[in-house]
């Protein structure tokens, strides 16, 4: 996205638009030149998804895969994805948004069944794979709901909020990350860096100890494996901005995920770029930082260590600091929350850790 | 069989029974309930068949009037009324009231084993209430004698205690009426499971059952056809054994071997006479009262070894036929889906047979996963089905992946084996032992009427398969067309209707695409 972002978003959404009303104006001239339409979808399967190393994530491979109405096991998801394309054209001409679970309901008005929600999950996917939009840009998002706070001024773009201005220090929960905020244009910020960090109580604890102004940043709380809402945040931040973003998380094999995920996307989402951070640094907790700040921990299940091995096979662990802390943590067989450092005071996360661990990542 | 019972003429044959009562199947007070009604009720189907009459009957067993406040076992008053051709008033006391034996040497598929069955009852009867039967029959439907007997156990000879003729006018028929001691508790279910048993297998006759609760169990007719009376015999030198040989020779009034052989055994003419004597080297003229011990021994012996008597006919069989136990099938069990199959004649030791298998799917077939109905000379077998032949054959054979049967969908097979003589292993008619000649007949019939459930089955689903496609395309294609009308922002629907008509077709070539992948 570029910097002149109210322009290309409006360029975008026409270009969603008229993506939509193609698919719909494809299976329409079929059906009336008694054809049995089909339409033809990236193959998510796992054999399709493959890694890029130029953008240093995972993409879907060139496999098709062709969905046909003349298919008896093709024509329901291919009525599902249709009526999808239109439910989705119509919450973008009515400005409205809608929740993964909502278009799970709706559908039962149109008497497009699904069979449970991860099915209309999947039919959603497959709209963003035929199109290469995300759900968001159809203002489909899902429940889960991520955190911001930090000197930063945005002006909203949704209807009956236009032109409206907010700084996103006003309120020290934070703010949430949802529709509107994601579709808001950014106007200026003091920040000079972004720190997302992976719990909740300590994105609190970071608003209290006034790491925003101590530090200049703008503090993002992924709540977890941080949604896309919060990639694309993420990512917006680092380009619209120029900002360092910086990711501190659990001392495990998850936490480090969660930090690959926010640089390097999912494989679940390999249809979609626009979703990473190549350039975001993992600043801990480091299974090497367990020893070095003699941190309180907790010894690795056989779960753990199958994740690890997991990893060790992915390629974006196969060299760095990815691959040398899953060696860590292999050989020490212990893990540690990010909540370990209040062994020395509810402040020294902030006070200690967090300064030391960012000069170290202005070397790496 | 007479020459089982002839063993034992240095005592009387109802001496013997009376002594060992428990290999009859009147070892206790509930399965002699049950063997006594079975026997009476399988003389009355025998008596009407051999004359060619649609067998009505009607069973009463209930408590005698003073016993009715006991607990079992009590004394119970069991009736069996029949439209047989009824028994001649000088033969009638007779017929019950000896334990009888038929004539030596003749075979024929009967219901009874040992040609005695209804005497046995009336005996066990008898030995435990002390009290005499009353039988009324009549042969023309005017005259009906009724008689009142005790049997004299010592001389195997009836006793009449009373005889009486009524005027009346009515048909043909028997009815016997016998007081014994029995357990209707332990019983009851077996009862009715061998009524409704007998039912499926006797589809021609009409039975009613007046059980010792009260209830009252029709089972009607529901064809017309009968199967033709069975013809008997004479037995066939494979099955023959050396005491029956001894017997033979004894009471033979033939001047050679060779016409001993020739007018005694089945299928045996004058060439297989002579070829026989000469293949175990005795001269075929030698008056057969000369032989000795030793020789009648290598005769049974090469009986068994020689090759060239021609198989046991089976016309001598009378199965039940496709129609009559289809008929059976469909009255008493309801099933979706039914089929039957019969086995070309065979024969094992000398003995012919022939293996009926029939099959009934889904409907009211009654419990879920597979039922066997096993059946011999058309009585059930409701015992020890384990150790039974046929269930070894359905165990084995019948693997529903194979044939495609869904999991706990109820099905039942029912075989019927008819043969002179069936080879139960005990002596209580209950399982028919292994011999591989009846085992090969009784899997090939199995594996034939199961394919056929499979080409129903595949025939079925497939027609099912077309119905849910049909409804698929008929709910999904108009709501395609819709939608995608709003979201092109046409203005009216595609003109798709002549696909709507074409989808089958579309279907099967697609279905065809997918098996060559």
């Amino acid at each position: 996205m570029s910097k002149k972002t109210k322009n290309a978003r409006s360029i975008k959404q026409s270009e969603i638009e008229k993506t939509l009303k193609e698919l719909g104006k494809n299976i329409y001239d079929a059906l009336d030149s008694s054809q049995f339409p089909h339409i033809e979808i990236p193959s998510r399967s796992v054999k399709n998804i493959i890694y890029d190393k130029e953008t240093k994530q995972y993409i879907l491979g060139d496999n098709m895969v062709n969905r046909s109405t003349s298919n008896i096991k093709h024509i329901r998801p291919f009525a599902q994805l249709t009526w999808l394309a239109f439910f989705a054209n119509q919450l973008i001409n009515s400005s409205k948004s809608s929740t993964l679970r909502d278009v799970y309901y709706s559908s039962q008005a149109y008497s497009v069944e699904y069979d449970d929600q991860p099915q209309s999950d999947s039919i959603i996917t497959d709209l963003e794979a035929a199109t290469s939009f995300a759900r968001e840009q159809f203002n489909i998002y899902p429940e889960e709901r991520s955190a911001i706070f930090g000197d930063l001024n945005i002006e909203y773009t949704v209807p009956g909020y236009e032109g409206k201005k907010l700084n996103l220090s006003s309120h020290p929960d934070g703010y949430l990350i949802g529709p509107s905020l994601s579709s808001a244009e950014f106007i200026d910020t003091s920040a000079e860096m972004v720190i997302a960090i992976e719990k909740g109580g300590l994105f609190n604890r970071f608003v209290e100890e006034k790491v925003h102004s101590r530090f200049k940043s703008i503090i993002v709380d992924t709540a977890g494996q941080a949604p896309r809402a919060t990639r694309y945040m993420l990512r917006r931040l680092h380009r619209e901005l120029n900002l360092p973003v910086y990711i501190m998380t659990d001392g495990d094999v998850y936490g480090e995920h969660i930090a690959m995920v926010i640089v390097s996307g999912s494989a679940g989402a390999a249809h979609l770029r626009d979703l990473t951070v190549p350039s975001a640094k993992w600043l801990g907790i480091w299974g090497s930082d367990i020893a070095k700040y003699k941190l309180p921990t907790i010894p690795l299940t056989e779960i753990d260590i199958k994740r690890l091995h997991e990893l060790k096979r992915d390629p974006r662990y196969s060299k760095g600091v990815w691959n040398k802390e899953l060696d860590v943590f292999l050989k020490i067989k212990q893990k540690c929350e990010l909540e370990a450092f209040t062994k020395y005071g509810l402040t020294a996360i902030v006070d200690k850790y967090l300064p030391e661990k960012l000069e170290m990542a202005k070397s790496m | 069989m007479a020459r089982t019972s002839v063993k034992f003429d240095q005592i009387t044959p109802s001496e013997f029974f009376y002594r060992n009562r428990d290999l009859a199947g009147f070892s206790n007070p509930a399965k002699a309930l049950y063997t006594a009604t079975r026997e009476l009720v399988e003389n009355s189907l025998d008596a009407c068949e051999s004359s060619g009459i649609l067998p009505k009957i009607n069973v009463r067993l209930i408590p005698i009037l003073d016993e009715e406040t006991k607990t079992d076992p009590r004394n119970y008053l069991l009736r069996v009324i029949d439209n047989g051709p009824g028994i001649d008033s000088k033969q009638a006391p007779y017929a019950f009231g000896r334990v009888f034996y038929g004539s030596k040497y003749s075979l024929r598929q009967a219901r009874g084993m040992f040609g005695m069955g209804g005497t046995m009852a009336v005996l066990y009867g008898q030995i435990t209430t002390s009290k005499p039967v009353s039988l009324i029959t009549s042969t023309n439907g005017k005259d009906f004698y009724k008689f009142s007997l005790l049997i004299d156990i010592q001389n195997n000879s009836p006793i009449v205690v009373a005889k009486d003729v009524i005027k009346y006018d009515g048909s043909s028929g028997t009815s016997i009426e016998i007081k014994l001691e029995g357990d209707a508790l332990r019983s009851s279910s077996k009862l009715r499971e061998y009524f409704r048993q007998t039912a499926l297998v006797t589809p021609y006759a009409e039975i009613s059952f007046l059980d010792p609760h009260g209830r009252f169990w029709f089972y009607s007719q529901s064809t017309n056809k009968m199967p033709n009376p069975p013809g008997e015999t004479k037995p066939h030198p494979h099955g023959f054994d050396f005491e029956a040989m001894r017997r033979l020779v004894g009471s033979s009034d033939d001047s050679t071997l060779q016409k001993l052989l020739m007018n005694n055994f089945h299928r045996v003419g004058q060439a297989t006479a002579l070829n026989f004597s000469k293949f175990v080297g005795i001269d075929p003229n030698l008056n057969p009262k000369d032989l000795s011990n030793s020789e009648i021994v290598n005769i049974v012996d090469y009986f068994h070894k020689f090759n060239s008597f021609l198989p046991p006919d089976s016309n001598c069989l009378s199965p039940l036929g496709s129609d009559i136990l289809n008929a059976g099938i469909l009255n008493e069990l309801n099933p979706e889906f039914s089929t039957i199959t019969i086995r070309p004649p065979s024969a094992y030791s000398g003995f012919p047979f022939i293996v009926e298998v029939g099959l009934a799917y889904g409907g009211k077939v009654s419990r879920d996963g597979i039922s066997l109905f096993r059946f011999a000379n058309r009585i059930p077998l409701l015992y020890d089905e384990g150790s039974d032949v046929a269930w070894q054959v359905v165990k084995e054979i019948i693997d529903r992946k194979n044939y495609k049967i869904p999991e706990n969908a109820p099905l039942a097979i029912i075989t019927h084996l008819c043969s002179t003589k069936i080879p139960y292993k005990t002596v209580g008619k209950e399982f028919i032992g292994e011999r591989p000649e009846i085992e090969r007949e009784l899997k090939n019939g199995v594996r034939e009427v199961m394919r056929q459930l499979r080409i129903y089955l595949s025939r079925k689903g497939s027609a099912e398969a077309v119905k849910r496609k049909q409804d698929i395309y008929l709910k999904y294609l108009p709501l395609i067309a819709e939608f995608s009308k709003e979201l092109s922002g046409a203005k009216k629907l595609p003109k798709y209707e002549s696909l709507m008509k074409q989808y089958s077709n579309q279907d099967e070539s697609n279905e065809e695409d997918k098996l060559n992948v």
